[in-house]
């Protein structure tokens, strides 16, 4: 494999404590390495920010769902389509991009690593395929637990080595990598006509309340020592007043503690936070609880969180919230579609345009950026748009934008037509904190790699990691003349290598790289009864045999990595 | 105004994919420069003047052109895409798409028109000697947003689904219509002056629909509301007044629910 060197580059890591310091980066053999020979190739960088290849935690980028939204709205193909270019196949969509343009884009913006956030365990093959057929960045996918029937009647009984033993023979059979819960228990109660909207509503027949559901599920991650926390998109999502609920669900972490080999230090990850920060009683007094969510996880260093940004789009929300969806047909009026998943899980798609003329989609995005900005620890606050819910994961560089200018929200705000609703409903008028390179390096790199379990292996530029490596241009030095160019430096990188090969140059796609499906490969001790229970349930229920079900071999995983764990 | 003739000369093999034929493509462009704009055939680029004889330079600005579109154009496709100004005047019968995106301007189709004519339309005014073609002034496949303003003529027959999710406008139809009117409309009027047949005004909203000839199968979901005097399109007569759809949604207005209008006339 050929050699680089990038030389004289502005450098963020926080990895290792490089805070813009012109230094030279050094590629070998698909690694950062000490020293490269004098005939590696040379790219300049003089002027540029250099930075890890950036980590996506939580997105919608393959499987069932996003697929049910590609097929359900041809309008967001609509004028949104690219030729074939050079080495780029044709591509389609706006905020459901078809499999190729998704690779695409993340490559460009200097991504290199992104986790679909929700796969049923009964289409993980159909979410491999996806991910096969998304180019240049490694994916991982998490299978989700959270109204499972086997986790509800193990966990009943409070049988966490028994739910383990599940989660691992999950994992390997579906290629997954870590333990997704969405709306725990609401959406399976939802099937009973019901929803679980606070911690301690009883899923019913299951009889176990969603406290119980995520309780259970912390300990049996953290028995198995994953290298992801639990991952939660907690109960009551998007309504007026949802924040106590998080903070309910939040509170479930006290007294545990990461037990892994990884580095990773929180036990739960609340995800696309946004959406699960609203006070209020109803739309007409929603208002802003970001403080109160912020200053609880400032506070408690087992929690790690990111936004879910809204961008002011016209997009597609896609859950495994089944209930939510069906509520938010009910308020827009929007086509809806829903896909029921046997004893796993449903999901729901529906359209929503957040429009800057509508006080709660202004109020929304004020929400983003107030968790952003008021999170204490960028190791520990992601940026995400929850894609495609929040807004498409293209508008990355707006939302960097946004969070590294004053100038820029102020702006923002001036323009939303209830400018005052949206400023006495959130303190976002209040906040001048903007953004560093290097927070910003913690916030899309060091800090997801390390959440995920995979600060080892990349978000960093120490010798030894995956050489995954973004060059912007983006001169630190310089003062901003215009907030727009940050946008503009960080929808573009100038250089992208994927382990090592080059992909990205001028912004152009220059090589597909050598694209891997991350999955945790969980060891437990043999557990006949686990055993017996996934056999009867195939027998009883499942509508597919499970020698169908299994994700294996080349078809669906043809380049595997495994992050191996031993819980014997 | 200073007008383009484009004559086919050519013939396409295949379809012909002509979203730059507009005044707004044309606008402030040469003979030979807009002979040079691409088409599509298939999946390949083309320039116009593959197909096409173009006489005349293009005005200044898309309100100072006018196009004249002669010879078989059967098998084009996206004649005046996106036009917001100026004036088309199309002499033969022409494909899917016409005038679809318009938001202004004039086209004249001195033809019959294929599917999709004035797809989501926002304003201007078409106006079709023949006949339409199925989806007239409706939604883009899967969208909500139908034609919102502007105003269309069809001096023959119209084909199906017409003014599908239709927002605002006026749809006129001199001839008969096919199965489904103004379906998930939220607004605008479509005045039908022969027959219909089925499912007029299907999961309707609001807006109004006119039928002067009859209708073969009432929607279940409208509602006798008596007879009123109507003067339509400098018709006068008694029609007879339904509410509906009674199975959808109707926002309220000053305490009134908003029920979509069909009008026929007895």
């Amino acid at each position: 494999m050929s050699e680089y060197i990038i030389k004289n580059g502005h450098v963020f890591d926080p990895v290792q404590s490089i805070k813009g310091d012109k230094a030279d980066v050094a590629i070998s053999d698909g690694k950062i390495v000490d020293k490269v020979s004098p005939s590696a190739k040379v790219i300049d960088a003089k002027g540029k920010t250099v930075m890890a290849g950036a980590v996506e935690i939580h997105a919608h980028i393959a499987g069932p769902k996003v697929n049910l939204g590609r097929i359900y709205r041809p309008e967001d193909k609509l004028f949104t389509c690219t030729p074939t270019k050079g080495m780029e196949r044709m591509g389609s969509g706006n905020s459901i991009p078809s499999t190729f343009k998704t690779g695409y884009e993340y490559a460009k913006m200097g991504y290199t690593t992104a986790m679909e956030a929700a796969m049923p365990p009964m289409f993980s093959r159909h979410v491999h395929e996806e991910i096969r057929d998304t180019p240049i960045i490694d994916e991982g996918a998490f299978p989700v637990f959270g109204n499972n029937w086997f986790v509800m009647e193990y966990l009943k009984n409070h049988e966490v080595e028994n739910t383990a033993a599940y989660i691992a023979w999950m994992l390997r059979a579906t290629k997954g990598y870590a333990v997704k819960v969405v709306n725990p228990g609401g959406t399976e109660a939802w099937a009973w006509g019901l929803n679980c909207l606070t911690v301690n509503d009883p899923v019913p027949y299951f009889d176990i309340t969603p406290a119980e559901i995520v309780k259970g599920l912390i300990e049996a991650n953290e028995y198995l020592g994953l290298p992801h926390s639990m991952h939660i998109h907690p109960n009551n999502l998007g309504n007026p007043g949802c924040y106590e609920t998080t903070l309910d669900t939040l509170k479930l972490t006290e007294g545990f503690k990461a037990k892994n080999k990884f580095g990773r230090e929180q036990v739960m990850h609340l995800t696309h936070a946004q959406f699960h920060s609203y006070g209020g009683t109803t739309w007409g007094d929603f208002e802003s609880k970001a403080k109160e969510i912020t200053d609880y996880v400032n506070k408690n260093k087992n929690i790690t969180i990111d936004t879910g940004q809204v961008t002011l789009d016209e997009t597609t929300t896609m859950t495994a919230d089944g209930p939510f969806e069906h509520h938010l047909t009910g308020l827009n009026h929007l086509k809806w579609a829903n896909c029921d998943v046997e004893l796993e899980t449903a999901a729901g798609v529906v359209p929503y345009i957040y429009s800057p003329n509508i006080s709660v989609c202004a109020i929304q995005w004020a929400i983003g950026l107030e968790i952003a900005l008021m999170s204490k620890d960028p190791m520990r606050c992601y940026i995400t748009t929850d894609h495609p819910n929040a807004g498409p994961f293209t508008r990355y560089p707006r939302v960097i934008k946004w969070l590294m200018s004053a100038k820029s929200r102020e702006a923002q705000v001036n323009a939303f037509k209830h400018k005052d609703k949206v400023l006495a409903a959130t303190s976002l008028g209040t906040l001048d904190r903007e953004i560093s390179l290097y927070e910003l390096a913690q916030m899309t790199r060091a800090g997801p790699a390390k959440s995920l379990g995979l600060a080892a292996m990349c978000g960093g530029l120490k010798p030894g990691m995956d050489a995954d490596v973004a060059v912007y241009d983006f001169n630190p030095e310089k003062p901003v003349a215009n907030p727009d160019d940050i946008e503009k430096a960080f929808s573009r990188c100038a250089a992208v290598f994927k382990c090592g090969v080059k992909v990205v140059e001028n912004g152009e796609i220059v090589g597909t790289g050598n694209k891997r499906t991350l999955w945790v490969n969980a060891k437990v001790k043999d557990n006949p009864q686990v055993m017996r229970d996934i056999n009867e349930k195939f027998l009883k229920y499942y509508s597919i045999t499970q020698a169908n079900y299994e994700s294996l071999g080349h078809h669906f995983v043809p380049n595997p990595f495994a992050l191996e764990v031993d819980a014997t | 105004m200073e007008t383009v003739t484009i004559t086919m000369k050519n013939l396409p093999a295949l379809y012909l994919e002509a979203d730059n034929v507009s005044p707004d493509a044309f606008a402030g462009k040469s003979a030979a420069q807009i002979a040079d704009l691409p088409v599509y055939e298939g999946n390949g680029t083309y320039t116009l003047d593959k197909y096409f004889e173009v006489a005349g330079n293009a005005g200044a600005t898309a309100a100072d052109t006018k196009i004249i579109v002669k010879g078989d154009v059967s098998k084009v496709k996206y004649l005046g895409f996106k036009i917001s100004a100026g004036e088309m005047i199309i002499e033969g019968n022409t494909d899917l798409y016409v005038g679809a995106w318009m938001t202004g301007g004039k086209i004249l189709a001195k033809g019959n028109v294929e599917a999709f004519a004035a797809t989501a339309m926002k304003g201007g005014e078409l106006v079709i000697e023949g006949n339409a073609g199925n989806y007239l002034g409706a939604a883009y496949r899967g969208d909500w947003r139908g034609m919102s303003g502007g105003k269309i003529l069809v001096k023959g027959n119209a084909g199906s689904d017409i003014g599908m999710y239709m927002l605002g406008g006026e749809i006129v139809v001199n001839g008969n219509v096919d199965v489904h009117v103004a379906t998930h409309a939220e607004g605008g009027k479509v005045i039908i002056k022969g027959n219909a047949k089925s499912k007029v005004g299907g999961q309707m909203v609001e807006g109004d629909i006119y039928v002067f000839g009859s209708i073969d199968i009432m929607m279940p979901g409208f509602k006798p509301a008596g007879e009123v005097d109507l003067e339509v399109e400098g018709v006068k007569g008694k029609f007879a007044h339904f509410i509906g759809d009674m199975g959808e949604r109707h926002k309220k207005k000053k305490g009134q629910v908003i029920y979509a209008n069909l009008y026929k006339k007895i």
